[in-house]
């Protein structure tokens, strides 16, 4: 491949070689990864809690310079930060494991939305649910579009599933519009929420306060986080980046490319359902105009610029997106332009994002790292001994 | 055969509109204006199966799909936009002579042309060539020409706003002749005619020109043709030149059909529908294209009789999209002018 | 069973001595793949412990090394260890491929024994790529059948070849270069893996018994082609020599009855060459029937029990390396004159 240095493959050469992979990757955010695996269990555990904390306290600390105050409200920015930081999550396992291009991740996110709101608002004629109920609804709803729209697309390359989902995420708003079951721009009002209600009446999941929202969609995103980890440390995470390096090579490796490749795009597209659902039960009203598909370039460009394949990284760009607007509302106008320069720049610069990492593929990874120790520290014994043996040999004629 | 449909939509009710319905099907509709509708959907057609060679020639040659054609052809709308406000035309015909007419339609579709060839010069130097460099992964492109497609939609937007460009109407349509009722117009027989040779034109050029031979070299084999000295990077210009210029011819087409349809995001949906059409016909087959395209706006054009909604004709091309990368991925003529799928 | 005994006193030396590729002028180079093969012979290096070793040396230099079980087993775990050269595994039944006007394989008809090593050669252009693809299912034969172990693989999907048994290296490595050289071979164990999505998402034990025995049957398989110590590496920054190594262990991995390797010591100068032939016979030792498509003809010669020659699609020849050295239409086809009186 590319390096094509006949070397001689001794074992010295393979130490370097390893060590400078492990450690020499030019990485922003690099050194904190090597950090981390350094830690123990208990203390990437107390970090994490310590990390988790900061995030739940965020909207009502309300920190200064961070806030998004006086132009757009902070915690519920801070629940907009979440959703498309969830929706990244989703799209992550999609772009960034499979390496299928979904251009129209804002269609399940739409379907999510419609599902609330179908099911809960009283505009919809059909049975109304708890709204609860329309979370799972949404995203098993979602899958099914997936399904549908993955298996004509993914048996071929992969551009072609590009553009079709590009077309579908058109399709679906169009279909909002001219379709009189949806309401076009009339749209539904009172979209349901959680229960619950607050000491003075209110419900406590109002429109107006963005704050349990916010707690219930960084729940709902760690919830997917475990779940999508799971997936990432087994033969599915596995094959999903074996398939985005080269499909061809996973299939005669025995990885049933289609069933995983159409795997990766249900659970993407179930994820960007679940995460329409908890924007429509924020902001309790759904119509045609909120689903635009440039909005999926956004989603496409929170993915890229996190780092495409590691979920630390799509969360923090699905939150960098959704904040530059909020924040510097001067450029708010320019936001599509500005991440579609970005998106080629980084294409072409760097193409691994800002957070560069790889998965983690393997449940047992100490395990390995334990056994390749031992292997090393087996191996720098005998070169001890074989030196020693060197020395007491010294004059002898052979070699 | 029509007869046939005809007896089949007395036995039909009429369509009942409520508020909650889903899908209304009007078969009357349909069957009443079949004819005109058929010789509509050919003129959109042939538009669609210009800008579908944009996408099947860049794809013969890069294996890619040219995400930002759809920009590329909505840019040569500006300019003919542009070129026709700046001599004059506005919402109603001018009353010219048809020398004057002829004239001032091939200068707006030149400037057309140069404003699409500009569009496509600029997409592939900054959004393909860098990465083919450095022989960066196929989902790489897919995405430095979605972020070109859009970097250049916004750019638009910021510099003449979220609004359509206002109405140029260039001449006004006179009926030539009649074919089973329907009346066929200058402006229809103008589009076609024009559009099939432009098409002839192409499909002559790639198989009897010296640089039509490198185009074909490519897409069979880049290494080898590299290696027989075809200067590849010249080449892949070359097909993106064309594609520029063929989607200028359909701007100033299109401008013609849809006199106030130039809006900064317009190029998208005819996008998607030259891309079906593409892939109708067999992607990176010219002749596939241009019976992709016809086909594409004929069945559009009825989905929209038949739903009643001139959206329709989106989903149904889109729908037909995918019957057809379910059913026949290879398209109906195959695919020539690059190679099969990996 | 007294051949794959002397295979194992052989992979010893092979895989841990870190001065192999230092002393290669001391390897008999020549020699045909008779029945007692290469011989690592007289060891020039005075350490002991790179002597041929007996089953008790061997287990310590294993218990050493930090594997608590024999490298062959666990790498083999799940199969049983057929190793007696015996009836016909890969029957390839008058394969002809065309592509378009061109036929590159023309009525080509040739079987595998179970236990052997068949070596597939040819100028270039000869078809043997062409025929490997046919049998790997990379192609479609136009006519004929490829079946293995007496059931057809024509036309079958290929992750559904590869779990029948037939396994596959590329010639122009195609590994996973974002994976760690585990991962890739866990890869291969994965296609023996029965964990389902919805069992990988709620942590099923079954998936807890299979990522277990991934990474001890991984390592075992990276300690067995000698890259053990660079199992965490990302395999686009593994030496080109390791990497082809890594293919070899990503194919066995799954698993095969048949194990194809297509033109292996590519780029390899003749220590690592030599190495690599000994890498091949211990596989077979283990148990494995090996397909070895090849270049280099000193390579072929010395590690094939038989070898298929063709040439414009065609077999010529198909007999042990003697006969095959003998043949007047190898040696034409190869060097080009018929009344060249070579070899």
């Amino acid at each position: 491949m590319s390096e094509q240095t006949p070397v001689r493959t001794t074992r010295a050469v393979q130490l370097t070689e390893s060590r400078e992979a492990l450690g020499g990757r030019k990485q922003f955010l690099g050194g904190w990864r090597r950090r981390w695996n350094r830690m123990a269990r208990w203390q990437q555990w107390l970090f994490l809690i310590i990390v988790l904390a900061a995030v739940y306290y965020l909207p009502v600390a309300n920190p200064w310079l961070i806030t998004t105050e006086p132009g757009n409200d902070f915690p519920i920015a801070c629940f907009q930060m979440a959703v498309y930081a969830l929706v990244a999550v989703g799209l992550n396992v999609v772009v960034g494991f499979a390496g299928l291009l979904d251009l129209g991740y804002i269609a399940f996110f739409a379907i999510g939305s419609y599902t609330a709101a179908f099911f809960t608002s009283p505009d919809s004629s059909l049975i109304h649910i708890p709204y609860l109920w329309t979370l799972p609804l949404a995203l098993g709803i979602a899958m099914l579009f997936g399904v549908a729209l993955g298996l004509p697309t993914l048996r071929l390359r992969g551009d072609y599933l590009a553009i079709v989902t590009l077309g579908f995420g058109e399709i679906i708003r169009i279909l909002a519009t001219i379709i009189p079951a949806a309401r076009g721009q009339v749209g539904f009002k009172e979209v349901g929420h959680p229960p619950g209600t607050a000491s003075d009446g209110q419900p406590i999941f109002s429109v107006s306060n963005g704050v349990p929202w916010y707690w219930l969609a960084v729940t709902v995103i760690i919830v997917i986080l475990l779940l999508v980890g799971n997936l990432e440390r087994s033969r599915v995470g596995r094959a999903w980046i074996a398939i985005r390096e080269d499909e061809d090579a996973a299939e005669i490796m025995g990885v049933p490319t289609f069933k995983f490749k159409l795997w990766a795009f249900a659970i993407g597209a179930g994820v960007g359902g679940l995460s329409g659902a908890l924007f429509a039960g924020q902001v309790g009203f759904v119509n045609n105009q909120k689903f635009d598909v440039a909005t999926s370039m956004l989603f496409v460009a929170a993915v890229v610029l996190g780092g495409s394949g590691n979920k630390v990284g799509a969360i923090l760009g699905g939150a960098i997106v959704a904040y530059i607007p909020l924040r510097f509302t001067a450029i708010a106008d320019y936001k599509y332009l500005i991440f579609g320069i970005i998106l080629i720049v980084l294409m072409i610069f760097r193409p691994q994002g800002l957070v560069a990492a790889k998965a983690h593929l393997l449940t047992y990874s100490r395990l390995a790292l334990d056994k390749v120790s031992e292997f090393r520290a087996a191996r720098v014994a005998s070169e001890q001994e074989k030196a020693a043996a060197a020395e007491a040999a010294k004059g002898v004629p052979n070699e | 055969m029509l007869a046939t449909l005809f007896s089949l939509s007395a036995a039909l009710p009429a369509s009942v509109s409520t508020d909650n319905s889903w899908i209304n099907f009007d078969v009357t509709s349909l069957l009443q204006n079949f004819w005109p509708a058929t010789f509509d959907g050919l003129t959109f057609g042939a538009i669609y199966a210009l800008i579908a060679l944009g996408y099947t020639l860049v794809y013969g040659v890069l294996n890619l799909i040219n995400f930002a054609h759809s920009e590329v052809f909505i840019m040569g709308c500006y300019g003919v936009v542009f070129t026709l406000t700046s001599l004059g035309f506005g919402p109603n015909a001018p009353n010219l002579s048809i020398w004057a007419i002829i004239f001032n339609l091939i200068l707006a579709m030149l400037v057309g042309m140069v404003f699409s060839v500009v569009t496509a010069f600029v997409v592939e130097r900054v959004a393909y060539r860098p990465l083919r460099r450095r022989g960066a992964s196929r989902l790489a492109f897919l995405i430095t020409a979605l972020g070109a497609s859009f970097s250049i939609q916004y750019l638009i937007f910021l510099v003449r706003g979220s609004n359509a460009e206002p109405a140029v109407t260039m001449f006004i349509p006179t009926p030539i002749f009649q074919v089973f009722g329907a009346i066929i117009d200058s402006q229809q027989l103008t589009i076609v005619i024009a559009a099939i040779v432009m098409m002839v034109a192409t499909d002559q050029y790639i198989r009897r020109t010296r640089v039509g031979r490198g185009i074909r070299a490519v897409a069979q084999d880049p290494d080898t043709a590299t290696l027989m000295g075809v200067n590849k990077d010249r080449i892949i210009v070359t097909t993106f030149v064309i594609g520029g210029i063929l989607a200028g011819a359909a701007a100033l087409f299109y401008v013609m059909k849809v006199p106030s349809g130039v809006i900064y995001n317009g190029g998208f949906v005819l996008g998607i529908k030259a891309f079906a059409a593409a892939v109708l016909g067999g992607i990176g087959n010219v002749r596939g294209a241009l019976l992709g395209g016809l086909l594409i706006g004929v069945i559009g054009n009825y989905g929209q009789l038949l739903l009643g909604d001139s959206q329709w004709t989106d989903v149904v091309a889109f729908i037909v999209l995918v019957l057809v990368l379910l059913i026949r991925p290879s398209g109906l003529l195959g695919q020539t002018l690059g190679r099969s799928r990996a | 069973m007294s051949e794959p005994r002397d295979e194992k006193r052989e992979r010893v030396p092979v895989e841990n001595d870190p001065n192999l590729g230092a002393v290669p002028e001391s390897v008999p180079n020549e020699g045909p793949a008779d029945a007692d093969l290469t011989d690592i012979g007289p060891d020039p290096t005075p350490e002991a412990d790179t002597d041929v070793p007996d089953e008790a040396e061997l287990a310590e230099v294993l218990a050493e090394a930090g594997i608590d079980e024999e490298v062959a087993e666990a790498a083999a775990s799940e199969r049983e260890i057929a190793v007696e050269v015996g009836e016909k595994i890969i029957e390839v039944k008058a394969v002809t491929v065309k592509f378009g006007g061109l036929t590159a394989l023309d009525d080509v008809t040739f079987h595998i024994n179970r236990g052997e090593i068949l070596g597939l050669i040819g100028p270039n252009g000869a078809g043997k790529t062409t025929a490997f693809n046919a049998m790997t299912g990379v192609y479609k034969p136009t006519s004929g059948d490829v079946l293995l172990e007496g059931k057809s693989i024509k036309g079958k999907k290929q992750h559904r070849i590869t779990r029948a048994g037939l396994a596959r290296t590329f010639q122009n490595i195609r590994l996973f270069g974002e994976m760690t050289a585990l991962e890739n071979v866990v890869v291969g164990l994965d296609a023996r893996h029965k964990t389902s999505v919805p069992g990988a998402l709620v942590r099923s034990p079954r998936h807890y018994r299979e990522e277990k025995s991934a990474v001890e049957r991984g390592i075992a398989l990276l300690e067995f082609v000698g890259i053990a110590e660079s199992a965490n590496t990302l395999s686009r920054h593994l030496p080109y020599g390791s990497q082809r190594r890594l293919e070899i262990a990503r194919a066995l991995a799954t698993d095969p009855k048949v194990l194809c390797l297509d033109e292996p010591a590519a780029g390899f100068n003749p220590a690592e060459k030599d190495q690599l032939m000994d890498l091949i016979r211990t596989i077979r030792a283990d148990g494995y029937t090996v397909l070895l498509i090849e270049h280099d003809m000193r390579l072929v010669m010395g590690v094939c029990d038989r070898i298929v020659v063709l040439e414009f699609g065609k077999k010529i020849a198909d007999g042990s390396p003697a006969e095959v050295r003998a043949d007047q239409r190898v040696i034409s086809a190869y060097l080009g004159e018929p009344d060249d009186d070579a070899a």
